[in-house]
C-alpha cells in the first residue's frame, strides 16, 4: 500500500486501484433551541430533561421552525461559496427507530435550503479544490443507551429535534489526508461563521463516509458502500483504509460488492454490514404537510452576507500580503479562528517597530508546545495576547536574549505574568553596555592566557569557549552580538 | 391494479404491522379493490401540472431562538408504557 | 329539565345572562339525559362530576361577558384534553392521559364553557359510519340501527340527541358535514388554516380542520367565532382577518351568485337527493339570489386522489404511536416485534388497511405513479374551484350522495363506504369552507343535507346563505327519544 501525500493507492499483484471518498457531514447548529421546538439544546443535562411534547412526538404536536437555525445554515452556506436556495422545502424521512420518536425525521430531500458550493484544501502540494453537493438542515435523533439495562434499551430524547446541518460533498476526496484537512477546514469555516463549534467529542460534528474503489486511471466510479456516524478524524481514516481494502480484495476474488450501509467497530478496527438486504430501507420521502415550504426574500440572504466575517482562504491572503508571512504560516494561524484572533492582538499589542516573523515564531513554537502540553485550546492560553507581545518586544529590542526569553516565558505562564516585570525582578535585562563588557572580557583574557595565545596563532575553534566564559561570567545576561564584536577586538 | 400477498408482507414490514396468511389475504384482497378505484387517475394527463402539496398559500412562519420549554420530564415519561423515572424503555436493541 | 336540553346554544346562553338559568342547571340537565342515553354510545369518557364542579365555580362568579358563559360542552375525542383521557377512537391510546390541551378547546374554555366529556369517533377519524371505533358503534338517534355517520358520529349523535348543545368535530374528507347531514344538524368545515390543528390527534395535515356542529346557523356561526383563532404553534394556521361570525350574520343575500355544478349529479344518485337539490335552488332563488350552471370538469378524480393524499399522511402521522412514549404497548421479544405487534394489536382493521395504502404509495418506485400524481390531481381540482369562484360568490351541493344506512351494510365494502364522501372530499382537497343543513327528508323520515361550498375565508358568506335557507327550509328533526327508557 502506498500511503505518500498527494496518492493514496492500493496495489495488488496486477492492479493499482484508487479510492474514491465523499463526506456526509453532520453538524450541529450553534442555536440555543432546537429546530422546530422550543426546548434547550445544551450538551449535557441529565437524561431526557430538555425535551418537549414536540420532541417526544406527543398526539397533535407541531413543528414551528427556529429562525436562527435558518440563518445558520444559509450563513454556512455563504461560507461554503454555495448557491443559496430561496425556496427550500422540508421533507419527512419515514422509518421506526427507538430513538427516533415521531416515526419520521423531519429533514430536506428533494429542495435543500443549499445548493453547490466548493471548499479549498490547503495541501503541502498546493491547493485542491473540493465540491459540495448539498447542505441541507435536518432534526438529530435522540440516543439509545444499550449498556445501562442488561434486559433492556434505554433512551433519552434530549438530543431529538435539535438541527443539524447535512453537508454532502462530492466524491472528491483521494486520500486519508484530504480527509483530514477537508474535516478540519469545514470545522474552521464553521467556527469562523459561529454556525458550528466543531466539538467532535461531543458528538457536534460526525460524518457518513461513502467509500469506492476503482482502477488507476478509470474514470468510472465503483459500487459505493456508507460508513455510517464516525465521530473522530482517526476512525474515519481507520474506517476508510478498512473498507477500501476490503472493496478491493472483494473485486480481486472476481467477487461483486453490494451497495449497504455499514457501521465501524471501533474495537476490532473493521467495518459491517448493518443491516440485512431483505430489510432494505425506503424511507418513503415526502413534503411534510405540518410545514410549509420555507422561503426567505434576497433582503434577507444579504443582510446575512453583511455579517459574514473574514473567513480563512481571505485571512489567509491578507496574512501573506500585509504581515508578509509565508503561505505556511499563514495557513497554520488562520486554521482556527481562535489562533487567528490571538495572533492579531498579539500584533496589534507589538506596537510600532514590530517583528512579526519572530511573533509567529513564538506563537507557533513555544505557545503551540505549552498549550499541546497543558492540552488547552488557544482561548484558555495561560499567557495572554498582550505579555507575549511584550515579550517580543523586549527581544526585540534587545533588552533581553532570545535564551533568557525561554526563561521568563516559562515564568510568564504561572498567572500570565507580566515579562517587563520579571525581567525587573529578577534583573534579567541584558548586559549591552560596551564599557562593562570590555572589563569583563579583559578579565577573562587575562585568566586564560594560554588559551588566547592558541587561538592567535591559529586556533580558530577557541573563539567559542571565549563567548562562552563571557556569557557565563555575566551570568547569560550578555548581549552576544556586542560579545561577538569586543572579542574579535581583543583577541 | 391488484396486490400480491408479496407486497401486502413488504408494506407491513415497513408499516411495522404484523400480518399473519389470513390477514394478509384479506388486505390483498382489500387493497386491490381500492387501488382499482384509485387507477381512475390515470386517465388524465397532469404532465405539465405542478404538484399540490399544501392549500396554504403562505410561507413558514419563524419562531424566535429561544428556550422556552422546560425539564417536564416527569410529564413526558408519565405515559409512557415501562416504569422509569428518566428514561424511555424498549426491548434490548442490538446493533 | 327537558326543557332545557331542548335549547339552542343561544338561547341557554341568554338564559344565563338573564340569571332565569344557572351554569349547573343547564350542566345538569345535559349529564342527566346523556345518562339516560347510554344506549347511543356517544360518550368515550365522561368528565360528569369534574362538569358540575366547574359549573358551580361558575355560578359564583360568573363572567357574562363570555360567550359561552358556563355551557356545558362534550367535544369529539380527537382533540387533547388535559387530564382527560383521549383515545382517538383508538386501542392504542386507550390509557393516554395529555398533560396539555388543544388550540381550539382551549379558546371554548376561554369563552366560559365546561367540558362534559369526549365524545366517540371512528378510529384516528377514519370512517364515515363511527363503525371503525374501538369503543364500539354509535347509535343514530334518527333511528335504532341507523349509523350517525362518521368520523365525528359521536358528536353528530350527542347533538342531535341534545346530550349536548353544541360540539365540535374534524373534518378530513366529510367527517363533520356527513355526520350532521346523517343526524339533521349543522356542521361547518371552516377553510384550512382557520381553526389550529395544535393539540388535534392528527389524520391527515393537509386535509385535517376543526369545525363547529349545532342545531341550528346560528349557534354555528357563535361556536366558528370562537374556535378560529390565528396560533403560531401550528405553522399552517393562517394570520387573516376573522369576522364576527355571530354578529355579522344575516340573511340579506340578494344578488349573490350561487353556482349548481353539473358534476355533482352522480349516476345512481336517489331522486330524492336530486328533489332535495332542486328544493335547495329554490330556496336560495327565493331569498333573491342568483343560480348559475358552472362546471368542476375533475370532480369525479377527488375521491380517487383523496385515498393516495389522506392514507399517505396518515401512514406518517401514525407512525408515532409506536408502544414507547405513551399508549398501548404488546410484549415483543426485541424491539421491531414489540412494534409489529404493538401496532397490530393497538390499530383497528381500517386504520391498518390506510396505512398500508399509504405506505405503498409513498414507496420507492411508486411515489410518483401514485403520491406525486394525486397532488398533481388536487392541483387540477383546486384550479377547478378557483375558476368556478370567477363567477360565482358559492356554491351549493347535496352533503352526501345518500341518507344514514344502517349499522354493518357498509362495513365490508371500502370503496362503497368511501363513496359516501364523493360530495364532501373535494372541499378538503381545495382547503374551502363548507357548511351542510339539513334540508329535508328521505321517505323514511331520515334527515337529509345541503352543502354550501364557498370562497377560502369566506365562512361570513356561507353562514349568511345557510341562515337564509334555514328560514325557508323550516326543517324539523323527526327524534322520538326511542332510546331512553
Amino acid at each position: 500500500m502506498s500511503k505518500n501525500k498527494s496518492e493514496y493507492l492500493i496495489e495488488r499483484t496486477n492492479n493499482i486501484y484508487e479510492v474514491v471518498i465523499g463526506l456526509e457531514v453532520h453538524a450541529q447548529v450553534t442555536s440555543n433551541s432546537k429546530l422546530f421546538s422550543s426546548s434547550s439544546t445544551k450538551f449535557g443535562a441529565e437524561p431526557n430533561t430538555q425535551v418537549s411534547l414536540v420532541d417526544a412526538a406527543f398526539p397533535g404536536m407541531l413543528p414551528v421552525i427556529n429562525e436562527f437555525c435558518v440563518k445558520q445554515a444559509i450563513k454556512t452556506g455563504i461560507g461554503l461559496r454555495a448557491k443559496i436556495n430561496k425556496r427550500s422545502v422540508f421533507d419527512r424521512k419515514n422509518y421506526f427507530y427507538a430513538d427516533l420518536p415521531q416515526g419520521y425525521q423531519i429533514s430536506q430531500f428533494k429542495y435543500p435550503i443549499v445548493g453547490e458550493g466548493t471548499v479549498i484544501l490547503d495541501m503541502p502540494d498546493g491547493q485542491k479544490e473540493i465540491g459540495i453537493e448539498r447542505l441541507h438542515l435536518e432534526q438529530d435523533a435522540g440516543k439509545s443507551i444499550h449498556d445501562m439495562d442488561p434486559q433492556n434499551t434505554l433512551v433519552d430524547l434530549n438530543r431529538s429535534g435539535v438541527a443539524l446541518m447535512e453537508i454532502v460533498s462530492k466524491p472528491d476526496l483521494r486520500t486519508l489526508e484530504e480527509v483530514s484537512t477537508y474535516i478540519k477546514k469545514l470545522r474552521s469555516i464553521m467556527r469562523y461563521l459561529g454556525t458550528c463549534d466543531g466539538n467532535m467529542q461531543e458528538g457536534s460534528l460526525r460524518a457518513d463516509v461513502n467509500v469506492s474503489v476503482r482502477l488507476k486511471d478509470s474514470k468510472e466510479l465503483g459500487t459505493r458502500c456508507e460508513i455510517k456516524n464516525v465521530n473522530s478524524i482517526k476512525f474515519m481514516q481507520m474506517a476508510i483504509d478498512y473498507e477500501a481494502n476490503r472493496q478491493v480484495d472483494l473485486i480481486e476474488d472476481g467477487k461483486i460488492i453490494d451497495q449497504e450501509t455499514r457501521l465501524f467497530d471501533i474495537r476490532k478496527n473493521e467495518t459491517r454490514s448493518m443491516r440485512s438486504k431483505e430489510d432494505a430501507h425506503d424511507y418513503r420521502y415526502f413534503p411534510d404537510p405540518d410545514l410549509l415550504p420555507l422561503e426567505v426574500s434576497d433582503e434577507f440572504i444579504n443582510e446575512l452576507k453583511s455579517t459574514i466575517p473574514e473567513l480563512p482562504d481571505d485571512k489567509k491572503k491578507r496574512f501573506i500580503e500585509e504581515f508578509k508571512l509565508s503561505a505556511y504560516e499563514a495557513t497554520i494561524l488562520v486554521s482556527d479562528i481562535e489562533i487567528s484572533k490571538y495572533f492579531e492582538e498579539v500584533i496589534s499589542k507589538m506596537g510600532k517597530n514590530q517583528d512579526i516573523k519572530l511573533a509567529v515564531n513564538w506563537i507557533t513554537g513555544e505557545l503551540f508546545a505549552v498549550l499541546n502540553n497543558k492540552n488547552l485550546e488557544i482561548a484558555e492560553s495561560p499567557i495572554s495576547a498582550e505579555n507575549l507581545a511584550k515579550l517580543v518586544n523586549l527581544i526585540k529590542n534587545g533588552t533581553i536574549s532570545g535564551k533568557i526569553a525561554k526563561t521568563i516565558f516559562e515564568l510568564m505562564i504561572d498567572g500570565d505574568r507580566d515579562p517587563q516585570k520579571i525581567v525587573e525582578e529578577k534583573g534579567l535585562k541584558q548586559e549591552s553596555d560596551p564599557k562593562a563588557l570590555e572589563a569583563l572580557i579583559d578579565k577573562i583574557i587575562n585568566d586564560n592566557r594560554e588559551k588566547a595565545i592558541e587561538y592567535k596563532q591559529g586556533k580558530e575553534k577557541l573563539f567559542g569557549f571565549f563567548v562562552g566564559q563571557a556569557m557565563k561570567a555575566s551570568g547569560g545576561k550578555a548581549n552576544p552580538q556586542l560579545i561577538n564584536e569586543i572579542l574579535k577586538k581583543k583577541l | 391494479m391488484s396486490i400480491d400477498l408479496k407486497t401486502i408482507k413488504h408494506i407491513s414490514k415497513l408499516s411495522r404491522i404484523s400480518v399473519d396468511e389470513q390477514k394478509a389475504e384479506k388486505l390483498a384482497e382489500d387493497l386491490s379493490s381500492i387501488f382499482e378505484f384509485i387507477e381512475k387517475l390515470n386517465q388524465l394527463n397532469t404532465d405539465k401540472v405542478e404538484p399540490l402539496t399544501s392549500v396554504a398559500e403562505t410561507s413558514l412562519k419563524f419562531r424566535s431562538d429561544e428556550v422556552k420549554s422546560k425539564n417536564i420530564r416527569e410529564q413526558i415519561i408519565k405515559n409512557s408504557p415501562e416504569d422509569n423515572k428518566d428514561f424511555f424503555v424498549v426491548p434490548k436493541v442490538v446493533e | 329539565m327537558s326543557e332545557i336540553t331542548n335549547q339552542s346554544l343561544t338561547s341557554l346562553a341568554q338564559n344565563i345572562k338573564d340569571k332565569k338559568l344557572s351554569s349547573e342547571e343547564i350542566t345538569k340537565a345535559f349529564i342527566e339525559r346523556s345518562e339516560k342515553s347510554k344506549e347511543l354510545n356517544t360518550y368515550i369518557s365522561e368528565d360528569f362530576s369534574n362538569a358540575i364542579d366547574k359549573a358551580k365555580k361558575f355560578d359564583q362568579n360568573p363572567n357574562l361577558n363570555l360567550k359561552l358563559p358556563g355551557i356545558p360542552i362534550a367535544v369529539k375525542d380527537l382533540f387533547c384534553t388535559q387530564n382527560v383521557r383521549t383515545t382517538a377512537g383508538s386501542k392504542i391510546l386507550e390509557n393516554f392521559i395529555p398533560t396539555y390541551e388543544s388550540t381550539v378547546t382551549q379558546n371554548i374554555w376561554d369563552e366560559g364553557a365546561i367540558l362534559l366529556g369526549k365524545l366517540n369517533c371512528d378510529e384516528f377519524a377514519m370512517g364515515s359510519s363511527n363503525e371503525t371505533s374501538f369503543y364500539g358503534n354509535v347509535q343514530n338517534p334518527i333511528d335504532k340501527g341507523l349509523v350517525p355517520g362518521g368520523s365525528s358520529g359521536g358528536s353528530a349523535a350527542a347533538l342531535s340527541g341534545k346530550l349536548t348543545p353544541i360540539t365540535i368535530g374534524t373534518d378530513t374528507g366529510g367527517s363533520i358535514r356527513q355526520p350532521a347531514s346523517f343526524t339533521g344538524t349543522v356542521g361547518l368545515k371552516p377553510t384550512y388554516g382557520s381553526c389550529s390543528r395544535y393539540g388535534i390527534v392528527a389524520f391527515a395535515s393537509s386535509l385535517d380542520q376543526a369545525g363547529p356542529m349545532a342545531q341550528n346557523v346560528k349557534d354555528c356561526a357563535l361556536l366558528q367565532e370562537v374556535i378560529s383563532t390565528y396560533d403560531k404553534k401550528d405553522s399552517t394556521s393562517i394570520d387573516f382577518k376573522r369576522n364576527e361570525f355571530s354578529k355579522e350574520l344575516t340573511k340579506d343575500i340578494k344578488g349573490k351568485k350561487i353556482g349548481i355544478p353539473k358534476e355533482y349529479r352522480v349516476d345512481g344518485m336517489p331522486k330524492e337527493i336530486e328533489e332535495l337539490w332542486q328544493k335547495g335552488i329554490q330556496y336560495v332563488k327565493d331569498c333573491g339570489a342568483e343560480i348559475i350552471d358552472i362546471s368542476l370538469p375533475n370532480t369525479s378524480y377527488a375521491l380517487p386522489t383523496y385515498y393516495i393524499v389522506a392514507p399517505a399522511e396518515a401512514s406518517s402521522n401514525l407512525a408515532r404511536y409506536d408502544g414507547v412514549k405513551y399508549g398501548f404497548r404488546a410484549k415483543g421479544e426485541n424491539l421491531i416485534d414489540m412494534y409489529e405487534k404493538t401496532r397490530s394489536e393497538g390499530f383497528g382493521a381500517e386504520v391498518q388497511r390506510r396505512i398500508m395504502i399509504g405506505t405503498y404509495v409513498l414507496s420507492s418506485g411508486y411515489y410518483d405513479a401514485y403520491y406525486l400524481k394525486a397532488q398533481k390531481v388536487r392541483k387540477l381540482i383546486k384550479n377547478d374551484f378557483d375558476e368556478a369562484y370567477k363567477k360565482v360568490d358559492a356554491i351549493l351541493t347535496p352533503s352526501t350522495p345518500s341518507s344514514a344506512f344502517k349499522i354493518g351494510e357498509k362495513k365490508d365494502d371500502p370503496v362503497s363506504m368511501y363513496l359516501n364522501d364523493i360530495f364532501t372530499v373535494p372541499v378538503n382537497l381545495a382547503g374551502l369552507p363548507a357548511i351542510s343543513i339539513p334540508a329535508g327528508h328521505d321517505a323514511s323520515g331520515y334527515p337529509l343535507g345541503l352543502q354550501i361550498i364557498g370562497k377560502a375565508f369566506k365562512e361570513q358568506e356561507i353562514l349568511n346563505i345557510a341562515y337564509a335557507m334555514e328560514d325557508k327550509i323550516n326543517f324539523k328533526n323527526n327524534i322520538t327519544d326511542w332510546w331512553i327508557k
